[in-house]
């Protein structure tokens, strides 16, 4: 046991000290807080122009154009309109000098409704042009409203927006509502999960194949079984992600608290990250560690099967497929958790950590199909454990061309009595 | 003691071990030789147990060896293999740890063996930066480091150069008188002849021949016979007795069967001419070697 602490120490700090996990955490960590402050930032760089844009106005209607000055339509657009008294040309000429933003002509059209011709130096900019042609439409409904003799507040009425409320007959289902909170979660867990998979069963396999090709391994296993090794090296590399999840969304958690005005509470509502039931954490905790072990697991034997680091990538690609599989109908599954694909899926072990997990979330499952599938889970890892340690104890000796799942064999019958 | 017994180990259908029974006692160095796929490191592999074998016996002090012993073993792999990103520090606490050795104990040693090996000013490189023969040096204080009871040195001397091998021959010899047993395999015939009393030399697996290296020599019986003088010997060729016949600028070397052929040959040599030397020599663990491998190549 003193050992197995001894592989498992040395295998998560001489990674954690490492430069490249430092920086790639501090990158990560600070892209996260750059999200999260992004309004700020944005808010940084923009206040030192007018925020609020001047747009002249030629009025050749009958007087449509008072409607756009202070106090009427033009509120909250943040477009200050100003009436002109010159000629289109003096006022094309003030905004090519850029005294003013923008130029807007009214006219009538043959039904005596409001038509608008916009003159800006930059047509492209900003949003400047849809607020002026939004002004504009809401002048049209007002003075059509009017001609066709609708008051304003019948027209008021009108556009409220209906009332519409789905409910559920079936208790067992979830309410829209409950869904929407767990999606978030559901789908951070299988993207942490996916994350999690793909880059630190890539390190096991890498790490392995590395103590293989500079030959240290024969040295290990002389001093610790080969299945303390393995099992020390999985979970070593477990809490090296672990720490770098922890950094992460501790980081992520705090930018985003300290932003609360601006957009926490709205965050973590959308995210579905608050008001959720205490044990989907739990189910959450659960499928993450069962996955994590099940594709580590996996990735250790491969990685012994290999005696060149080169060929890491050729052996981890059957791993990487079928997380990737996982993850894809996973996402498919978020939109119809009870299509029958996702109930069969979820029973496969390769699939359940984020199918189940999705269903879990997502519908309301009786405990016992969670508890056969998590049996089923158990039971695979259990037995790909075994079969990893007779591998890895094979594999670590084996030299020479590799590349191949058929390696397997040789190495099952290396590791064997006779 | 470590005792192998009707030692098998077969891999498919190719026999690597063959009925293999030796016994190294305390204190003791044992030679072990064979060519290239002899079975030599397939042997230490199962002697630590990386590879089961598939029938026989091995045991030390009269038990079997597992894991909990692993304190008392030290191994030098043929394939020499560092971690070669970290210090050599780093390298041989981490080593040592699972050695079961405390760190203070680790580091104390660490300086007492790279002073010795005269590189101390290495203990914070990194082992990529060393040369081949140095990193050797570290490789074994990797193996040395916890002061095993019984030590495993596959070629422990091959790429060295002459003076390192005399400071880890050195080294090794004092190992010995502390009490390790030492099983070392070697290609190169002087060292196992200097240092060994007990040897054993593996064919396809087979030993061919087992026991200490004075009787060896004794019941090999074929001596050699260095003539020189200022005539002919090429009437030797087809002398009784000579088993093989090497032409030198001023006489020549014979292997031959027996004491008695050389005094027919002494003999002989009345009246031919005047003999600078005639010397009978026991045979070199070489021309055991030769007889005993190179005759299954032929």
């Amino acid at each position: 046991m003193n050992k197995f602490w001894t592989i498992v120490g040395h295998t998560y700090f001489s990674r954690v000290k490492a430069k490249s996990f430092i920086i790639t955490t501090a990158i990560t960590l600070a892209i996260i807080i750059g999200f999260a402050n992004i309004s700020s930032i944005i808010d940084m760089f923009s206040s030192d122009e007018d925020s609020s844009e001047s747009v002249l106005v030629i009025d050749e209607s009958e007087g449509y154009g008072g409607y756009l000055e202070e106090g009427g339509l033009s509120e909250g657009t943040g477009i200050a309109f100003e009436k002109f008294e010159g000629t289109e040309e003096e006022a094309k000429e003030a905004v090519v000098s850029e005294e003013y933003d923008g130029l807007l002509v009214i006219t009538t059209d043959e039904n005596n409704l409001p038509e608008g011709e916009y003159y800006a130096n930059r047509i492209s900019e900003t949003g400047e042009q849809t607020a002026v042609e939004e002004t504009l439409q809401q002048l049209k409904v007002v003075v059509g409203t009017q001609q066709a003799g609708i008051d304003q507040e019948t027209l008021e009425t009108i556009y409220a927006p209906v009332s519409f409320q789905a409910e559920q007959l079936d208790d067992s289902a979830r309410t829209a509502e409950e869904m929407n909170q767990s999606r978030g979660l559901v789908y951070a867990m299988l993207f942490v999960l996916y994350m999690t998979v793909v880059i630190y069963g890539q390190m096991i396999a890498t790490d392995v194949a590395t103590e293989k090709s500079s030959r240290v391994m024969e040295l290990l296993i002389s001093s610790a079984p080969p299945i303390t090794h393995m099992f020390a090296k999985i979970i070593g590399i477990g809490l090296l992600g672990l720490t770098q999840i922890v950094i992460l969304f501790g980081g992520g958690y705090f930018a985003i608290q300290a932003n609360e005005d601006s957009m926490a509470g709205g965050f973590f509502d959308i995210m579905g990250l608050s008001n959720n039931d205490p044990a989907i954490y739990i189910y959450a905790i659960i499928f993450f560690i069962l996955g994590y072990l099940l594709y580590a697991t996996l990735a250790a034997m491969l990685g012994s099967l290999v005696s060149r680091i080169e060929d890491v990538n050729q052996l981890v690609m059957p791993m990487t497929m079928l997380i990737m599989i996982a993850f894809f109908i996973a996402i498919f599954g978020l939109g119809m958790p009870e299509a029958t694909l996702i109930t069969v899926t979820s029973y496969i072990p390769f699939f359940t950590p984020m199918i189940m997990f999705l269903r879990i979330g997502m519908l309301n499952i009786p405990i016992w199909e969670i508890g056969l599938s998590i049996g089923l889970l158990v039971l695979t890892i259990a037995a790909i454990g075994a079969l990893a340690a007779r591998v890895y104890k094979g594999g670590v000796l084996m030299y020479g061309k590799s590349g191949s799942l058929k390696d397997l064999k040789r190495a099952i019958n290396l590791s064997k009595k006779e | 003691m470590l005792k192998l017994s009707n030692v098998t180990k077969q891999f498919g259908n190719h026999t690597a071990v063959n009925n293999l029974s030796l016994e190294i006692p305390e204190s003791e160095m044992f030679g072990f030789l064979g060519g290239n796929g002899a079975g030599k490191t397939t042997t230490f592999r199962m002697i630590l147990g990386l590879l089961d074998k598939t029938s026989g016996d091995i045991t030390w002090q009269d038990g079997p060896i597992s894991y909990n012993e692993s304190h008392l073993i030290g191994y030098l792999p043929e394939e020499r293999g560092l971690y070669p990103k970290l210090t050599v520090k780093e390298q041989i606490i981490y080593l040592g740890r699972l050695r079961g050795m405390k760190k203070q104990d680790i580091l104390k040693k660490l300086d007492e063996w790279l002073e010795r090996f005269k590189v101390p000013e290495y203990l914070d490189k990194k082992v990529q930066e060393l040369s081949k023969g140095n990193q050797q040096k570290i490789q074994f204080i990797s193996a040395v480091i916890h002061e095993p009871r019984l030590l495993i040195l596959d070629e422990p001397f091959s790429g060295l150069d002459p003076v390192n091998v005399e400071m880890l021959k050195g080294a090794v010899k004092d190992l010995k008188n502390q009490g390790t047993s030492i099983v070392f395999s070697s290609h190169q015939m002087e060292h196992v002849e200097e240092m060994c009393q007990h040897i054993c030399i593996l064919q396809k697996g087979t030993p061919v021949v087992h026991g200490s290296l004075r009787d060896i020599k004794h019941s090999f019986g074929k001596k050699n016979l260095d003539i020189r003088g200022d005539f002919s010997t090429e009437y030797l060729k087809d002398f009784q007795g000579v088993a093989s016949y090497k032409e030198l600028p001023d006489g020549c070397a014979l292997q031959i069967e027996d004491e008695q052929v050389a005094q027919n040959i002494f003999s002989s040599l009345q009246g031919k001419g005047f003999v600078r030397k005639f010397e009978i020599e026991e045979p070199s663990l070489n021309d055991i070697f030769i007889e005993k491998v190179g005759a299954s190549y032929e």
